[in-house]
Formats: structure tokens, C-alpha cells, sequence
């Protein structure tokens, strides 16, 4: 880009010529940025491989096969990637000692990927300040999107706030006599989701909420919780609750008796990990959002770019199951680096790459579901906005209503 | 009124939780004289090869009697290779080693097991008995009912055996029961390996209620020791009923208690052990330990 604007603005006089020369070659310099070679682009990923969240780890492992596919195919504009990963344990000390690792002693271009929200915290101010890319973090807080104060730091993911406001449109539109009760963790993503449902709701909305309740990650039940919330009448369920706390809440509610509209946050909806623990009868009528394609649902099985996927998980990540969403969130975050490597033609810079990765548009990848496209400028940091309402029919999450752009909801 | 009621029958069946394990460790402590931190993630692992027998094809009181077995096996080994050369250490050492144990266990569950949540099943009939307004959980009632027939039990064994009789002497006054012939480390040994038993029931009882996974009994385990606290780490009743005072108040502080809410749950558990170690160090049912200088 640089180069072109350079030469367009040389007039024909010799000095100008030797100036040009200086200004075409300058972004050359610039390009080589550390992790970056005539042959290679080298990056890096932090994935919990070991500790209470390892299932997440395959979502690093995903990315590795996708990796492996584009450079057995030649890589991007000739260059392989060279992916380095390693475990983050979801501990923010080590989060932080091995992002220093990859920056400072494998001098990779960019950090892609890594999942969890209080890891991506620990390190988002050394990323910033070091200047280099953490590209496309897994996970669904609202503030990675923050181009001002964080340029080098992006997200991917539908922001757990806008999935918050898909419930609320969903309950103003639908449920008219809505007597509304949460239960939520206490903390950053609790409330992440509550903000954005509050918001979705309106000043009016608000007051369909009939009870608040809140659990500790340190609580061994929420069955307290659970009694309270059908005591105060409440009609519809929004729970906000990670996995363990998920399968007793919807286990519990329907062992008392208690039958509300019943929205679960996207972060438990795994019908494998969630609601067979719980019990497949009790989840029955669950409504949740989605944005990636369940691997399992038989209409996607013809699709080119699903059977791709399979064949790729078959072929680098024989151990990975493929039908785990946490293998289709690697696979998509891949493909998403890939597609804005490519984007940056030449000049593989950390400055382009970020420039590139604001600059995405409608961009479909296989693994979302039909209609979802991703969109970013340099002021809108979040690429994906759309999400679309599931409903649990007792085997599988079937898809209902409409696709809703979050973006389009008032903030 | 509903509320009421529905929070103590809830609290009742938490504090079903707390007590049977506050149970085993104030079993460790009469028996042994000593706090054991590892005790909720020991019942915890052993719950974890009770599902390995149930995948394996056992039936679910075979599976029972073999956690059973092995929690036996697993205390008893633990005191003779871990904790018996550590005999003369100071009490601190002790400690450590428990917390020691604890971080073991729960990563080696977690490495073999992985940390997604399993369903356990439940030796009780599923469905909800109803009374009036109230839904019991006939789970619920189970790990009760067990709880206080453990706690029959233990009074029994300690107070109408012979070996019992000598377990609480060891503990009284190791030197002179040895020198009426009481074989001292063995009776310890036999500590470790009944408190571990108490534990693998208390594992087998909780599991159905907050599934299965590593970390199940990091919470309760906090519970557990607020229990022992305000009952009395001498006194197994006394623990008993701290489990269920601790389950009700928590609830009905949550409940009541704005200031309090469902926020500050733990922190009314982590009160009481303050408060009860300042005004009545021995808990509630406790005696002060005597001694003749």
C-alpha cells in the first residue's frame, strides 16, 4: 500500500526518483517485523492444555490442524506458518510468563486465539504496550473491543453483552407478561451478560425483572438460588451460569416444580458437557444462541466447507472430537487469521495485520451458521454481531426464529 | 411462609452436605488429633473410582462396598507411607502435608478424569415426594439420613467397642497406652482409614447432587470446617449439627439479610469460624481439652 502511494506522488525530476527509491523501500524495512521471513510467518497461541479448564485446549490444537492444512496446500503468498503454542493452564501468572516467552524469546508476529477471559486480561496491557497483535481472543467479553485504548487487541467473538440483548429483544417481542428472574456469577462475565440484558430490556423492560440472584464459584449448590427465584413468581428463567452450575440449575428448577421460559447464556449451551449431566428431559424447551453450526446437525453434512472440516480434523487432529464446539471455535479462529494474513498481501507487518483485521468485510467462514458474516472498521472491533435463537428439542439444539443483528440494537 | 420453609428444607439438605463431611473430619481429629485438609478431595477421588467400578459394569452397592474398600485402603496407606514418618515433626509440617495432599489429589482426579462434570447416579428413587407445598427431594433426605446413621454408628463404635475405647485413648494419651499395651501407630493408622471410609460415603451421597467432577468438594470443604468449628472439633454430634445450623443460616441470610444476599454466602461460613474461635474456641458442643501439668 505504501509502496504505491509513493511512487503515484514522484514527479519525473531525478532527485525525486532517488527519493522515491528511499520511500519504496522504507515499508520494506518496516515489514520485517519480528516473525516474519521470506518463508515463514511465525505466531503464537496461549490454550489451556493442563488445569480446571483444559477442555478448552482444543481449540489450540484445532487451530494447529487448520494450520497444517494451508501449509501442506503452500502456505499464505508463500510464506508456512510456523504456529508455536503453548499452555497458558488458564492461570494468569503463567498466561503472562509464556505470552513474555513468545514475544521476547520465539519473537513471533502476533498472538492468535487464546481463550479465556481473565488469561487474555492479564496480558492485554504487555500486548499494548509491546505493540504487538493479540488477534482474535476467545472470548465473548465486551472489552476487547476497545480500538482507542487497546489498538492491539481484538476479539471474535458475539460479545456476551449482545447475546444478553438477543434474549431481552426475544422477551419484549414475545413474552408480554414476562416476570423476569437471573441467576449469575458474580463477577466480570456474571455481570457482562446482565449489563447487556438490562440494556436490551429498556427503562420499561427493566421492570419485568422480579428476582436477582447470584452464585460464588465456591458454592457447592445453587439450590437456595433456584428456590427463591421460583418463589418470586418468575416466569422466565435468563440463567448466566458457567457448565457445573448450569446442569444443577436446570436439574433443580425442574425437580421443584418450576417451569419457565428458560434462556441459557451460549457459554454452557453443550448438549454432551450441559444438559446430559442434567438430564436430556429437563432441558427440554431451553432456548440459547448460537453462531457456530452444531457439527452434529444432519443439514450441514453436504456442505464443502463442513466436510473440509471433517477431513481436516481427520487427517491433523485424528484425536480431537470433531463434533466438540471447542474444535469448531479453533478451526473458525484459524480460518479468520488465515483469510486476514492473506488480506495483508506484502506487507506482513504487526501494524498491517491489525490494520487488516479492522478491515474486514462481510466475511463468511463455513462454520457459521448460514446468513452470519463478519464485519470490522477501525472503530468497530467486534466481528462478529449475530447470533441466532435455539431451542433444545430433547436430542439436539434446533434453530428457530430469526437471525438478530446486534449491532443494529440500541447500546 | 413458602419461602420460609422451601430455604430450611434446602439449607437442611446442604447442610446434609456440610456435615457428613465435617463427620470425617472431626473423625480424623478424635481419632488422630489432627486437622486433615485433603479429607473432602480424598472422598472426592474415591467417588471418582466408585464411577470407574459403575463404567466398569458394578452394580451400584458392589461399586459402594469397593470405594468403601479402597477409601479404607487409601487412609490407612496414606498414614503408614506419609504421615508416620512425619511422626515427631511439628504439628505445622503436618498441615502442610495435608494441603499437600489435597492440591495432589485434586490435579491427579483431574488428569485422569478431566474436569468435565459426569452424572452420579443416586441409590434413591428420582421422583420429587410432595407434601403440601413442599418438594423433597428424596436424594436430599438420603444423604440426611445417612449422615445421622454414619454419626450412630461412630458414637458406637467409639463409645460400646473395645476398639474404640482404645482409639480414644491413643489420642488421650499416647505414652501410657502404649504402655498398657495398645499398639499406638496402628490405631492411628485405623484413624485415617475410618475417617476415609466416612468421606467415600459422604462422596457417594454428594456426587448426585453437584455431579462429579475435581473440584466438587473445594466449597464444601470450607463449609465443612465452618461445621466442625461451631460444633466442636471433639464432639461428632456437635459437628453434625453445625453442618445443618451452617446449611439453614447460609440460606437464610442469602435469603433475608439484604446486606448479606447471595453474594456474601461464604463469607457468613468464614464468620462464623472467626466468631466461634473468639468467643467459644471449642464450638458449641465441645470440650476444652484438660491437661495435667
Amino acid at each position: 500500500m505504501g509502496k504505491a502511494n509513493a511512487r503515484k506522488t514522484v514527479p519525473a525530476a531525478g532527485w525525486a526518483v532517488m527519493l522515491a527509491i528511499v520511500l519504496a523501500v522504507a515499508p520494506a524495512w518496516a515489514a520485517q517485523d519480528e516473525g516474519v521471513s521470506a518463508t515463514e510467518v511465525k505466531i503464537g497461541s496461549l490454550e489451556p492444555y493442563s488445569g480446571s479448564a483444559s477442555s478448552y485446549g482444543a481449540v489450540g490444537i484445532a487451530m494447529g490442524a487448520y494450520f497444517k492444512k494451508i501449509n501442506g496446500e503452500g502456505g499464505v503468498n508463500g510464506r508456512k506458518i510456523n504456529y508455536i503454542t503453548y499452555d497458558s493452564a488458564y492461570s494468569p501468572p503463567r498466561m503472562v510468563e509464556m505470552a513474555r516467552r513468545l514475544v521476547e524469546q520465539d519473537h513471533v508476529l502476533a498472538i492468535v486465539g487464546s481463550i479465556g477471559t481473565p488469561v487474555n486480561t492479564a496480558i492485554w496491557k504487555y500486548m499494548n504496550d509491546r505493540k504487538v497483535p493479540q488477534l482474535f481472543v476467545t472470548t465473548g467479553a465486551t472489552k476487547w473491543g476497545d480500538p482507542k485504548g487497546h489498538p492491539w487487541t481484538i476479539g471474535w467473538m458475539p460479545t456476551y453483552q449482545s447475546e444478553g440483548r438477543v434474549y431481552a429483544r426475544y422477551i419484549l417481542d414475545h413474552i408480554p407478561d414476562a416476570k423476569i428472574g437471573i441467576l449469575y456469577q458474580n463477577d466480570d462475565y456474571g455481570k457482562d451478560y446482565v449489563v447487556g440484558f438490562k440494556d436490551g430490556l429498556g427503562e420499561k423492560g427493566r421492570k419485568l425483572i422480579v428476582r436477582e440472584q447470584t452464585y460464588e464459584t465456591s458454592d457447592p449448590t445453587i439450590d437456595s438460588q433456584i428456590v427463591n427465584l421460583k418463589n418470586s413468581g418468575a416466569n422466565v428463567f435468563f440463567n448466566v451460569t458457567i457448565p457445573k452450575y448450569a446442569s444443577q440449575a436446570i436439574k433443580k428448577a425442574y425437580e421443584i416444580g418450576w417451569h419457565p421460559v428458560h434462556f441459557l447464556n451460549n457459554v454452557s449451551n453443550s448438549v454432551k458437557i450441559v444438559l446430559e449431566p442434567a438430564g436430556l428431559e429437563a432441558s427440554k424447551g431451553l432456548i440459547t444462541t448460537e453462531f457456530v453450526i452444531d457439527p452434529a446437525d444432519p443439514r450441514y453434512q453436504n456442505e464443502p466447507g463442513f466436510k473440509e472440516y471433517m477431513a481436516v480434523m481427520r487427517e491433523y487432529d485424528p484425536q480431537g472430537d470433531p463434533y466438540d464446539q471447542f474444535n469448531v471455535w479453533g478451526y473458525t479462529v484459524a480460518q479468520l487469521f488465515i483469510r486476514t494474513l492473506k488480506q495483508c498481501g506484502k506487507d506482513v507487518s504487526r501494524a498491517n495485520l491489525m490494520r487488516q483485521a479492522a478491515n474486514l468485510h462481510d466475511l463468511r467462514l463455513p462454520l457459521l451458521i448460514p446468513g452470519i458474516v463478519i464485519n470490522t472498521s477501525p472503530t468497530d472491533f467486534y466481528p462478529i454481531k449475530q447470533l441466532h435463537l435455539a431451542k433444545f428439542d430433547g436430542k439436539r439444539w434446533v434453530l428457530f426464529g430469526k437471525l438478530y443483528d446486534t449491532s443494529k440494537m440500541h447500546r | 411462609m413458602q419461602t420460609f420453609v422451601a430455604q430450611v428444607i434446602s439449607g437442611l439438605s446442604t447442610g446434609g452436605i456440610y456435615a457428613s463431611i465435617a463427620l470425617a473430619l472431626v473423625l480424623i481429629y478424635q481419632s488422630t488429633g489432627l486437622v486433615n485438609f485433603a479429607q473432602g478431595e480424598m472422598a472426592m477421588f474415591t467417588t471418582y473410582m466408585a464411577w470407574s467400578m459403575l463404567n466398569a459394569g458394578w452394580g451400584y452397592w458392589p461399586a459402594f462396598v469397593g470405594a468403601c474398600l479402597f477409601a479404607f485402603a487409601l487412609g490407612f496407606g496414606l498414614e503408614r507411607l506419609v504421615i508416620r514418618p512425619l511422626e515427631t515433626a511439628p504439628e505445622l509440617a503436618l498441615v502442610i502435608v495435608t494441603i499437600g495432599l489435597l492440591t495432589i489429589f485434586n490435579s491427579v482426579a483431574g488428569w485422569i478424569y478431566t474436569y468435565t462434570i459426569k452424572p452420579f447416579p443416586s441409590p434413591f428413587p428420582a421422583a420429587p415426594i410432595k407434601v403440601g407445598f413442599m418438594v423433597l427431594n428424596p436424594q436430599d433426605l438420603g444423604v440426611v439420613g445417612v449422615t445421622l446413621l454414619m454419626l450412630a454408628l461412630i458414637y458406637l463404635f467409639f463409645h460400646s467397642t473395645r476398639l474404640g475405647l482404645a482409639m480414644r485413648a491413643v489420642v488421650e494419651n499416647p505414652v501410657s497406652s502404649r504402655l498398657v499395651g495398645i499398639r499406638v501407630s496402628w490405631m492411628l493408622a485405623l484413624g485415617w482409614g475410618m475417617a476415609a471410609v466416612v468421606g467415600a460415603v459422604a462422596g457417594l451421597m454428594v456426587a448426585p447432587l453437584v455431579f462429579l467432577e475435581p473440584n466438587m468438594m473445594g466449597g464444601v470443604l470450607i463449609y465443612a470446617f465452618a461445621s466442625a468449628t461451631l460444633g466442636g472439633f471433639s464432639s461428632a454430634g456437635g459437628a453434625v449439627v453445625g453442618g445443618f445450623v451452617m446449611g439453614i443460616l447460609e440460606n437464610l441470610t442469602g435469603t433475608y439479610i439484604t446486606l448479606v444476599g447471595t453474594k456474601l454466602k461464604l463469607t457468613v461460613a468464614l464468620a462464623v469460624i472467626v466468631l466461634v474461635l473468639l468467643i467459644k474456641p471449642t464450638g458449641l458442643f465441645g470440650r476444652a481439652a484438660v491437661r495435667r501439668v
